[in-house]
């Protein structure tokens, strides 16, 4: 077992320094670094000024070298101009270069100052992280369950009235990305023109011009209500629970049709405690790893729900990150991002070893 | 229950009356099972004997009600203890299923949770059916695991399936269906799936439980000679009729239904012999559901057909005065000479054997394999084959025999040149190919050794026709000079095989299995094989089929004095061909010589016990009961000195003692080159007697 | 000139109709699931006679939830209908009108369905399709869009790039001012004042133009490299496995913000990707027709022969964008996005692709192959892959409607397209800042998305089910 998790940390750590490197690579191609130049100093500097900015902030180099000062494992580099100044890259400018520390990384701690929100990119993804982990929370506890439930449901019969009506809309729902569903979701119960909420207005039960739900998830970030929370949510979710649902489904009709279910209805075990007690545990086993292998997928749905509420959480900060070519921002927004994925896959991993007892290391 | 309060023992346990069986697709309804009639009395057991698809298991479902949403019973009443199964609501049947009738199925891994520890998933039935506590159910399970002959039955309750062998799941599976102590058991081909001494194990076991516990039994089998040892009554069918019932005895000895006669003929019993006295098989194929004659079912088949007689009406059940409850659904039963001697019987000249065309010396196949999942643990040696030496000669058929694990498949790959070997020779023709992988031997090689595999379902490549198959097979091996040529050439393979031309055009999931596995046989001879190893070719296919594709393997082998290795678990049929025979146990080979040596004393004590768990269908024949112990040790993990000491019974007059833990025993010669692998000295093979005796006509 | 009402003259009666079957599916489908919840659907056993004894309330639900489905259906299609034959828009209503406007779209699905079913037993796994009803309502919705997009010059009403000022977000069914062409904007205008009706039409164009070719060259990459990684396992399959992991692990839209830019452009990173990944096609092909034809050498010259020609000609426009003859070309912009979306999609292939080999590897029919001295690109190529076909065909539809979604997902970020492109994606992403005032322009192209994208998703189904009952 312990051997096992070894190796797979250790493939983790390959990917996660293959993944990281590349990210760097793609962040400090020359254009973008022009670019950058650009945005700190002038946007009418020259060519050469632009060339000279590059050098003087440390961007120049190999790419691998700086690739290891990011990670810090290779000394932050340092310039000197031709009036002494001594600027580097873990001090700031005026400090004494010789009481710094030589090395200053991701492995220090060190993850760099954000050019856009201009502060250091460990405050600023802090708290975006944890707005996200609150909405990525409120998913979970709404996908998991009614998925599950609604994949057993209808894979228990298959070909029943009660298995077509849910797969199709299981089908309905993955086939629906989330800028669809939001879209949809906002005008059916969001706007003040559409859907639902002029009926209410109506009949009186809400008040003229306002709407039933929240269109914008911004006064999320201070107080979570129903109202202005439950329309992201519901966007991210409905995707995983099409795709979980029919996953689930997929693995029960299968179970059910295995032998030693015929075994136990044979023994005269009642329908009932024949889904619960023999099909649920090996039914589950195949969606369990989907589930955790849904995160990734998450991620995306979060980056496209935080845009189109405008929740100011990660998937928001990488889109800034990423249109306002804010390099350090970008990079450990790509960290996280690749972190959350590898771990994931080390639970499913893991996971499926302890639920599928066919499976025990040796 | 109520049933049982009332119920006369002197009634049956279960009468079936006239029951018809459809089942019903969008397009047709597909008549499974017609007007099928049979009684089982109590303590009795009934064999339902047949090829595949002639509907035994759709009956043995039908008495649980468990035909699926298509399935419906048609007509025809089924009473279990006076009650009528087919009348009964959910809730009725729930209360049967388990406590009164219990089944036994095929697939013992297959039919038990693997997510359930065995413990839970026996107790669950006396606690489901008289409401037993868990405690108690735990201890009930524990002793009838102890009384289906489980060494360790505490351990075994507490384990999950998969961390039993086979042999040991079908008893757990047999334990299951005990626990309720069920007035009928139901055998769905309960040792199908199992090497043959293993089956011996649980057949002794069935026989015996069934007579401790008084338990009416319906044994499904399409092997004769099992029904043979275990029923006391047999009901043959054929396209989903009974076409004949009786007692076994009276079945076997003076049968009185064409198809049962055919099939006794068609099966290798001992004394048969392929070149003086050949297999006789059944003419056709079996016909599908829907495209069943009119009047009798075999009809088109039979030797006795009569034009506009047997084609004209449904033919009836009558009975056989006389005897005990036999009856036949013949119309000309009582015409028919059932004494005379099969008129196709054409004795074949025996095969000139030739030179030595292959030749291996101490030939070893080890393999690495980790253990423990995601290749993480110690990797250990699997030894596949040890020391294997032996050599064939053009026109030979040798034989190999053994169960799963001895080795036989691993053998037929390195010879094919699909793994190299990892120590010793193998000379073809005077070539040593012995590390040669596939890709680097010649065409030439290539195409003198071939091979006729095994599954028929898997042998043909699915979206390709018959013919390209074949006329690929002759390109690579450069035949012809143009396209005709080739093309040309795989009409006569297709005659050859006794194929029709037009099936060139087919695609294989049109075939039959047997014609499939001529199809298999055609392309292995395409580059004109010398050495072609046949791995168990027809053991997938139904009794009736296999005695005709084992013929033409015979003819085409006779003809162009191929080498054939024919590797076979089963020893009716290797004894029925061939000249010599091997026989391998965990990767040795344990005893060889000719087929008269290897099947009459001094035997090998694992060839004494296979000789004797091999069922056979013939009432004259005696054999005496050899059943070993325990399950095939595994070939990862094999024990020490020799393969065989943890199941023979012979140890014991091994001198020193504790020999045969410590030391793989020598090769002894005996008289006329038989080699047998074992530790016993010559005295005591000497004492041993023959295993199986034809009584005296 | 008025406003159009949605549903014509034909609305003022089916419309209550329309609403009443809706809500009365509704409060069916509620009963169904309660009832399913408390265990009063179980179905009866037939009897011996086949009859049921009786029904439960769950089945009583059921039926009353698919009468009232097929009533609300019938309301829709009659609505529809009710418009075609009216004389104008006006009467016809917005959704008679754009019924009348799909009319070539309508003529060829009749035209395939009517030819399909003829034939359909000579037709293979496509003709199976229509037994299934999930299936065909699938391809039917499929069908629908590509005709949409072959037919979309017809069906238009406006070119989708001029703008009309005085429209901007104006709701669907106003008449344009001074009756300009057709006359309305069926769907209401965008915020710039542009047809939204027609931008969606042309939008199924630009959509299709790319998902499925992507998608094919995805199946090339991964079919190319899943083969031989099943194959033979090793180290080589550790080696291309760890980096189909590598790119997988990789959340989607961090790699399309690294690899769609402007910047990206700049460096040529696209081009080399391009080089890399529009070879695959010519391998594939290459060693398909020479595995199979080496024993025939004029034979497999010359269809390797044509292969290379075809194949290097296309290959030096498409990815160098230096054909001699000027033919095959692709914009940076679309190379840019093609690429992207065709390096996401192969690693997913590969695993499909190498997971089925490794099943596939293990029958006799392979073991015959190797016996008679096939070698292993033959056996790879015409043993396993013809047989793994079932899956990927599958797969591929699947995949297709999952394209769909990134170009979406692409053009909602702004990625790549151009600006004033009229694909769904870059459509939604206009509309959406405006969204709670005006949901119109952003909500046509989103349900067009998910329509084309369900109806691929039900034909992969259909395709499963027919494929596995072989």
């Amino acid at each position: 077992m312990g051997k096992f998790v070894l190796r797979r940390l250790g493939v983790m750590l390959l990917t996660a320094i293959a993944l990281t490197f590349v990210v760097f690579y793609l962040t400090n191609l020359p254009p973008n670094l022009e670019k950058l130049a650009r945005t700190e100093g002038s946007v009418r500097m020259t060519e050469e000024a632009v060339q000279d900015w590059i050098e003087q902030n440390g961007h120049s180099g190999s790419v691998i070298g700086r690739y290891g000062q990011w990670l810090g494992v290779v000394p932050g580099w340092t310039y000197t101009d031709e009036k002494g100044d001594t600027r580097g890259r873990c001090f700031a400018i005026g400090e004494d270069a010789a009481n710094a520390p030589r090395y200053c990384g991701l492995l220090q701690g060190d993850w760099g100052y954000s050019t856009f929100f201009k502060k250091p990119v460990v405050d600023s993804l802090g708290e975006k992280l944890a707005a996200t982990g609150w909405l990525m929370l409120a998913v979970m506890l709404v996908m998991v369950p009614t998925s599950l439930f609604l994949g057993v449901l209808s894979g228990m019969r298959e070909g029943s009235a009660t298995d077509r009506t849910l797969s199709t809309f299981s089908i309905a729902s993955t086939a629906t990305p989330e800028y669809v569903s939001g879209v949809v979701l906002v005008a059916l119960f969001a706007t003040a023109a559409t859907g639902i909420s002029p009926l209410l207005a109506e009949y009186g039960l809400i008040e003229p011009k306002k709407t039933l739900f929240l269109a914008s998830a911004t006064s999320a970030m201070d107080d979570i209500t129903f109202w202005n929370f439950a329309l992201p949510v519901m966007t991210i979710a409905l995707y995983g629970i099409g795709y979980i649902a029919r996953m689930t489904r997929a693995s029960m009709t299968e179970v059910m049709t295995q032998q030693y279910i015929r075994t136990a209805r044979l023994k005269g075990v009642p329908f009932r405690t024949v889904v619960m007690k023999h099909a649920l545990r090996n039914a589950l086993i195949a969606p369990f790893t989907v589930i955790m292998l849904q995160f990734p997928w998450l991620l995306n749905g979060v980056v496209i729900v935080e845009s189109l509420f405008n929740y100011k959480g990660f998937g928001w900060t990488l889109v800034q990150a990423a249109s306002n070519n804010d390099i350090p921002l970008l990079l450990a927004c790509s960290c996280v991002a690749v972190v959350v994925v590898l771990l994931t896959q080390l639970i499913s991993d893991i996971g499926y070893v302890f639920l599928n007892p066919r499976i025990r290391l040796a | 229950m109520t049933a049982s309060d009332t119920w006369d023992p002197s009634q049956p346990i279960l009468e079936i009356e006239h029951l018809s069986i459809s089942f019903f697709t969008r397009l047709r309804e597909i008549p499974a099972v017609m007007d099928f009639s049979c009684t089982v009395m109590a303590g009795e057991a009934m064999g339902l004997v047949g090829e595949s698809g002639c509907g035994k298991s759709t009956v043995a479902l039908a008495v649980m009600r468990e035909l699926g949403k298509t399935g419906r019973i048609v007509a025809g009443s089924m009473k279990f203890k006076g009650r009528d199964l087919a009348q009964m609501d959910d809730e009725e049947l729930r209360h049967i299923r388990g406590s009164e009738i219990a089944m036994i199925y095929q697939e013992p891994m297959a039919s038990l949770n693997p997510a359930m520890k065995v413990g839970a998933q026996l107790a669950e039935v006396p606690m489901l059916h008289s409401g037993m506590s868990k405690a108690d159910a735990w201890a009930l399970a524990r002793q009838i695991v102890a009384d289906v002959r489980l060494p360790d039955p505490d351990r075994i309750i507490n384990s999950y399936p998969h961390q039993l062998s086979g042999g040991q799941q079908q008893r757990i599976v047999i334990a299951m269906a005990l626990m309720a102590k069920p007035a009928l058991l139901i055998l769905d081909e309960p040792t199908t799936a199992l090497d043959v001494t293993v089956e011996a194990g649980i057949v002794d076991l069935v026989k015996d439980l069934g007579e401790k516990y008084g338990t009416s039994m319906l044994f499904i089998s399409h092997n004769l000679g099992l029904v043979m040892d275990v029923c006391d009554r047999i009901c043959v069918m054929y396209s989903g009729e009974a076409v004949e019932t009786g007692n076994v005895t009276e079945v076997f000895d003076k049968m009185r239904h064409p198809y049962t006669q055919a099939l006794f003929r068609s099966i290798p019993l001992p004394g048969a012999d392929k070149n003086a006295r050949p297999l006789i098989s059944i003419p056709g194929n079996f016909p599908l559901p829907h495209e069943r004659p009119k009047g009798c079912n075999f009809g088109p088949r039979c030797d006795y057909f009569q034009h506009g007689r047997c084609d004209e009406t449904d033919v009836p059940m009558s009975h056989i005065p006389g005897d005990d409850r036999h009856d036949s659904r013949c119309l000309r039963w009582q015409e028919i000479d059932w004494s005379a001697p099969s008129a196709a019987r054409e004795v074949k000249e025996k095969a000139e054997i030739g030179q030595v065309v292959l030749k291996m010396e101490d030939l070893r196949k080890y393999y690495n394999v980790s253990t423990g999942a995601f290749g993480g643990g110690a990797s250990k040696v699997v030894k596949a084959n040890e020391t294997l030496s032996f050599e064939a000669r053009e026109g030979e058929t040798l034989a190999i025999v053994g169960e799963s694990g001895c080795g036989k498949s691993t053998f037929a790959k390195v010879l094919m040149g699909l793994e190299t070997a990892t120590s010793g020779s193998i000379m073809l023709f005077d070539e040593n190919v012995q590390s040669t992988p596939i890709q680097k031997r010649n065409t030439d090689t290539v195409s003198q050794v071939q091979m006729v595999f095994q599954n028929p379902f898997d042998t043909l490549n699915p979206s390709m026709s018959v013919g390209r198959q074949i006329i690929r097979a002759l390109e690579i091996f450069n035949y012809g000079a143009s396209d005709a040529d080739r093309h040309q050439r795989m009409l006569e393979l297709l005659d050859l095989v006794k194929l029709p031309r037009a099936f060139a055009d087919r695609m294989p999931r049109q075939l039959s299995g047997g014609q499939k596995q001529r199809v298999g046989i055609a392309r292995a001879f395409a580059g004109g094989a010398k050495v072609v190893v046949a791995d168990e070719p027809v053991s997938a296919l139904d009794v009736s089929v296999q005695a005709a594709v084992t013929d033409l393997l015979m003819d085409i082998q006779r003809e162009n004095r191929t080498t054939l290795l024919f590797i076979s678990h089963d020893l009716s049929i290797v004894r029925y061909l061939s000249d010599r025979v091997m026989v391998m146990y965990l990767g040795h080979v344990v005893e060889m010589g000719t087929t008269d040596q290897v099947f009459a004393p001094p035997y090998h004590p694992y060839t004494e016990a296979l000789l004797s768990a091999v069922p056979i269908a013939d009432t004259k024949v005696e054999r005496k009961r050899i059943v070993l112990e325990g399950d095939i040790p595994s070939a990862v993990n094999p024990p020490p000195g020799c393969p065989f000491q943890t199941r023979c019974r012979w140890k014991s007059q091994v001198t020193p003692a504790g020999l045969c833990d410590r030391e793989v025993p020598p090769v002894q010669m005996l008289e006329g080159g038989h080699q047998i692998k074992c530790h016993l000295s010559r005295e005591v093979l000497a004492t041993m007697e023959p295993v199986i005796k034809i009584a005296a006509e | 000139m008025d406003f159009l009402t949605w549903t014509g003259t034909a609305g003022t009666t089916l419309l209550p109709v329309l609403q009443l079957a809706v809500v009365a599916l509704a409060l069916a489908l509620l009963a169904k699931l309660i009832f399913v919840l408390a265990g009063l659907d179980t179905p009866r056993l037939p009897g011996p006679d086949g009859a049921t004894t009786g029904r439960s309330p769950g089945d009583m639900a059921g039926i009353a939830a698919r009468y009232s489905f097929y009533a609300a259906l019938a309301a829709i299609l009659c609505i529809l209908a009710a418009g075609a034959v009216m004389p104008s828009p006006v009467e016809a209503g917005i959704l008679g009108a754009m019924a009348v406007r799909f009319w070539p779209v309508w003529l060829a699905l009749i035209a395939t369905f009517v030819l399909s079913i003829r034939f359909r037993r000579k037709l293979g796994l496509y003709g199976k399709l229509f037994d299934s009803t999930v299936g065909m309502i699938g391809f039917a919705i499929v069908m629908f869009w590509i005709f949409t997009a072959i037919f979309a010059g017809m069906i238009a009403t406006y070119d989708p790039f001029s703008q009309i000022a005085g429209l901007k977000n104006d709701a669907p069914g106003v008449a344009v001012p001074d009756g300009v062409g057709y006359g309305w904007y069926l769907l209401g205008g965008d915020h710039l004042g542009r047809d939204v009706f027609s931008r969606m039409v042309m939008g199924a164009r630009e959509v299709l133009k790319i998902a499925p070719a992507a998608t094919l060259f995805a199946f090339m990459v991964g079919i190319t490299l899943g083969l031989p990684a099943g194959y033979f396992g090793g180290k080589l399959d550790t080696v291309i496995s760890f980096l189909a992991n590598l790119v997988l692990a990789f959340p989607v839209i961090l790699l399309f913000y690294l690899l769609v830019t402007p910047e990206i452009r700049d460096t040529g990173i696209p081009i080399v990707l391009a080089a890399l990944l529009f070879i695959f096609p010519i391998i594939f092909l290459c060693t398909l027709w020479n595995s199979r034809y080496y024993t025939n050498p004029p034979r497999r010259n010359l269809y390797v022969g044509i292969t290379l020609l075809i194949g290097l000609w296309a290959y030096s426009g498409l990815a160098f964008n230096m054909d001699p003859l000027g033919i095959w070309s692709m914009e940076p912009n679309m190379l840019n996005v093609f690429v992207s979306v065709v390096f996401v999609n192969s690693p997913g292939v590969f695993r499909i692709v190498r997971g089925l080999v490794m099943d596939i590897k293990a029958r006799d029919y392979v073991a015959a192959g190797q016996t008679r001295g096939e070698g292993p690109w033959y056996i790879m190529l015409w043993e396993i892959l013809p047989n793994a076909r079932g899956p990927l065909i599958v797969d591929f539809c699947l995949r297709i409607g999952y394209t769909t979604i990134l170009l979406g997902t692409l053009g909602f970020f702004g990625l790549g397209v151009s600006p004033d492109s009229p694909d769904w994606g870059s459509t939604i992403d206009d509309g959406r800042k405006l969204l709670n005032l005006y949901p119109h322009p952003a909500l046509a192209p989103a349900l067009a998305l998910m329509s084309l994208v369900l109806g691929l998703n039900l034909l992969a189904d259909g395709l499963r089910e027919e494929s596995l009952k072989d």
